[in-house]
């Protein structure tokens, strides 16, 4: 009989074991959130998150060779984006009664996310290569790459501000709109997929499905708006 | 499945060609996503196609942000010693971003009269 090493071994290299840890890390997460009765602070993608790199670290395994695993998983990001065509479809009539709520949330929302983070990191003397990886943090992580290194950002460390804006967005979101009252749908979803692209949007899709539909535009609009606005919302603080 | 599948991954496609042909700073899955509701709002029957795939795949868009997080904990040492007002610009501003795109939206809806319609 082979030994428990040899057959880790083997089962490490390959892509299987990753990528059967990925969604059993996830299938805890999401128990745990149902469980606490789908309370917005049980975050399943922050705990699946924090069970794999526990993993990774107590194995020793290297993140490529993970995400060797975890790639089909990550792969379906491109697919997902194109399918929000059918939640943004069906919420088409109402979005087109919306447009000026919706531009002007956008240019709000979105000089607010980049204006208020630069400041405060500005304020705390965070400058040069720091400062740029954090003006695109909240549109969506390619968006945000992209506009990164044209401002001489580093792509490492704005993929981490990226995620990290995120998990916050869909933490904060619900007690956030909660305590301020606003219970229009449109509103809530908008606002967070514009501050805390897809992350934020997955979690809109959680709470409401027209929420989900705004969010997913919100999201889709700031990465079209970030790539634009980011280099005069930076040279302000440079 | 498969033709759902394929036409989805088609508009990934054609996305990711036009947006690098281009040279638009535009995501090609963005770009995607367009050409998506476009193909709905022209060919008929494509949405009943498209449907059960894609909100299989919208179900758990949780998920998919699982492998590349795995690989942001490897990096937080790159927030080096702007840490903690790193930390602090992301929560604070990505508070006050929701909370301004929120209630701008409310506050434009109310004067322009497109509130919502109670279903």
């Amino acid at each position: 009989m082979t030994d428990f090493a040899e057959i880790w071994t083997y089962l490490a290299r390959g892509p299987l074991l990753w990528l059967t840890a990925t969604l059993a890390a996830y299938s805890v997460g999401d128990a745990l959130f149902r469980a606490s009765g789908r309370k917005p602070y049980v975050n399943a993608v922050l705990i699946s998150v924090v069970l794999l790199a526990l993993l990774l670290w107590a194995t020793g395994t290297p993140y490529p060779t993970y995400f060797e695993g975890a790639q089909f998983v990550h792969f379906l990001l491109g697919p997902a984006t194109v399918s929000l065509a059918l939640p943004l479809w069906e919420a088409l009539p109402r979005l087109r009664r919306a447009a000026l709520p919706i531009l002007a949330a956008l240019l709000a929302g979105s000089a607010t996310a980049a204006g208020s983070a630069l400041a405060i990191a500005h304020a705390f003397g965070v400058t040069g290569e720091t400062l740029a990886s954090l003006a695109a943090k909240s549109a969506t992580a390619p968006v945000a790459i992209g506009v990164a290194e044209a401002l001489g950002g580093s792509p490492t460390l704005t993929a981490v501000l990226v995620i990290l804006t995120g998990i916050t967005g869909a933490i904060v979101a619900t007690p956030l709109l909660n305590a301020l009252r606003i219970r229009d749908w449109r509103a809530r979803g908008l606002a967070v997929g514009v501050a805390a692209h897809g992350i934020g949007t997955a979690r809109a899709f959680q709470v409401n499905p027209t929420a989900g539909a705004f969010a997913g535009l919100g999201m889709g609009l700031n990465a079209i708006l970030t790539a634009l606005i980011a280099p005069y919302v930076l040279s302000i603080f440079l | 499945m498969i033709h759902a599948l394929l036409v989805i991954l088609g508009a990934q496609l054609a996305g990711e060609a036009i947006a690098q042909a281009l040279g638009l700073p535009l995501p090609g899955p963005v770009l995607g996503l367009i050409l998506l509701v476009a193909g709905f709002a022209t060919i008929p029957g494509l949405l009943a196609l498209v449907r059960p795939v894609a909100q299989g795949i919208l179900g758990h868009l949780s998920l998919l942000f699982v492998p590349a997080g795995v690989g942001v904990v490897g990096h937080l040492d790159r927030l080096g010693a702007s840490g903690l007002p790193l930390i602090l610009a992301i929560v604070l501003s990505t508070v006050l971003a929701i909370a301004v795109g929120a209630l701008v939206f409310v506050g434009v809806a109310r004067l322009t009269g497109a509130e919502e319609d109670r279903e």
